[in-house]
């Protein structure tokens, strides 16, 4: 075991630069640490002014997502022993715009995850006093696996369409989408039709798939994407050969 | 909300890092996604081959035989080698894909993927070999 370790991080001022520097900071190594311990022990006793996203510490709010050595991770769940000796290279994601040394901006998923409607539509709802939609360990085991995500966009950071391809709506939220869509209570895949089937949704995709390898959840994002593309292709056929809204 | 975000003085001064010319050779799976994509040419070039022959073989036997004579020239060769070997990574890359696309569910459990694969691979073999017994039989 090293009695020492380095991260070099990377840091971007907008009031000193206009382009990212990197800065290396070296600790004692401790084996239990996670990268996310690391960058607070940066901030805590060595550099106040690094810039960091985290809140839970336990992957479940996804906020603390960063490259490290060049691949999207959760940092609270990244150990520091993994990548000994080291120097570790830790980067905001890829894709993203970059406010302050590591964090990133997310506004342009949040636009697309509220395009695709993620909650459950009804044409006609119950009223409260009626009871609640019953639904079987079943039906929710058919989508239990896409409502697992945590909105942490390390799948965005992986996928080079929507690097190349900004209008993509990616991902995370084609995978939300087809949360609800395939959950027994909703009713509103025709809805989510339209915006899942248009030039910047399904059809981006060319499977690259490294967006479910680097899901911390395993979500399986590019299996919901070609899942969607029989559904999509499906009912294209079908319009076209029952031309009388049988869909 | 618009696409594009407003600008004001307060606003966060963005740094947008540009996708590098080389990402595609970053990582394997890049690298083998832009294969999949420019190679479809070659796929393409088999569609253009077969439709070819069809249209040879709708000439008569001189016009076939000739088709077939051309066939059989080192550069038809070379390109016929190169476009097989893409097509069977075509192939391949597509049957891995299916049991993504595919979610079958069996009493409840969804069906593994290495099932779903091999009942692929399975029926492309056997499929091959029916035709295969149909084209080779005397």
């Amino acid at each position: 075991m090293p009695s020492s370790v380095a991260l070099t991080v990377a840091r971007y001022r907008p009031e000193m630069e206009s382009e990212p520097t990197f800065q290396t900071y070296e600790f004692p190594f401790r084996k239990d640490w996670v990268v996310l311990d690391a960058l607070n022990h940066v901030k805590d006793s060595l550099d106040g002014s690094l810039s960091f996203r985290w809140s839970c510490r336990m992957g479940v709010c996804g906020s603390c997502g960063m490259k490290v050595n060049g691949t999207p991770k959760l940092t609270c769940a990244t150990f520091l022993s993994d990548y000994l000796p080291g120097p570790i290279r830790v980067e905001p994601l890829d894709y993203f715009p970059v406010v302050r040394d590591l964090v990133v901006d997310l506004t342009d998923f949040m636009r697309k995850l509220k395009q695709v409607k993620p909650w459950i539509i009804r044409k006609e709802e119950k009223a409260p006093g009626d009871g609640e939609y019953l639904q079987t360990p079943d039906q929710l085991d058919t989508y239990k696996q896409f409502s697992m995500c945590i909105n942490c966009m390390l799948c965005y950071s992986a996928c080079p369409i929507y690097g190349l391809e900004p209008s993509f709506i990616g991902p995370a939220a084609i995978a939300l989408a087809q949360r609800y869509n395939m959950d027994s209570r909703d009713e509103g895949a025709a809805e989510r039709l339209k915006i899942l089937s248009e030039h910047d949704g399904i059809w981006q995709c060319t499977f690259v798939g490294e967006c479910t390898k680097v899901c911390p959840k395993h979500v399986d994002p590019a299996g919901a994407i070609q899942q969607y593309k029989l559904t999509g292709a499906t009912n294209w056929v079908k319009s076209l050969l029952l031309p009388w809204g049988a869909r | 909300m618009s696409a594009e975000p407003h600008y004001t003085l307060y606003h966060p001064r963005w740094y947008r890092r540009r996708v590098s010319v080389w990402w595609w050779l970053q990582k394997r799976s890049y690298t083998g996604f832009v294969l999949r994509e420019l190679t479809s040419v070659f796929v393409a070039f088999f569609a253009v081959v077969y439709l070819w022959q069809l249209r040879a073989l709708t000439q008569g036997p001189e016009a076939y035989e000739q088709f077939l004579a051309r066939l059989t020239t080192p550069l038809f060769l070379a390109l016929d080698t190169v476009a097989f070997l893409f097509v069977l990574f075509h192939a391949i890359t597509w049957f891995n894909l299916t049991p993504k696309a595919m979610v079958v569910r069996w009493r409840g459990k969804r069906v593994p993927d290495w099932l779903i694969l091999g009942l692929n691979y399975a029926a492309w073999l056997v499929l091959s070999g029916a035709v295969a017994f149909v084209l080779l039989r005397e």
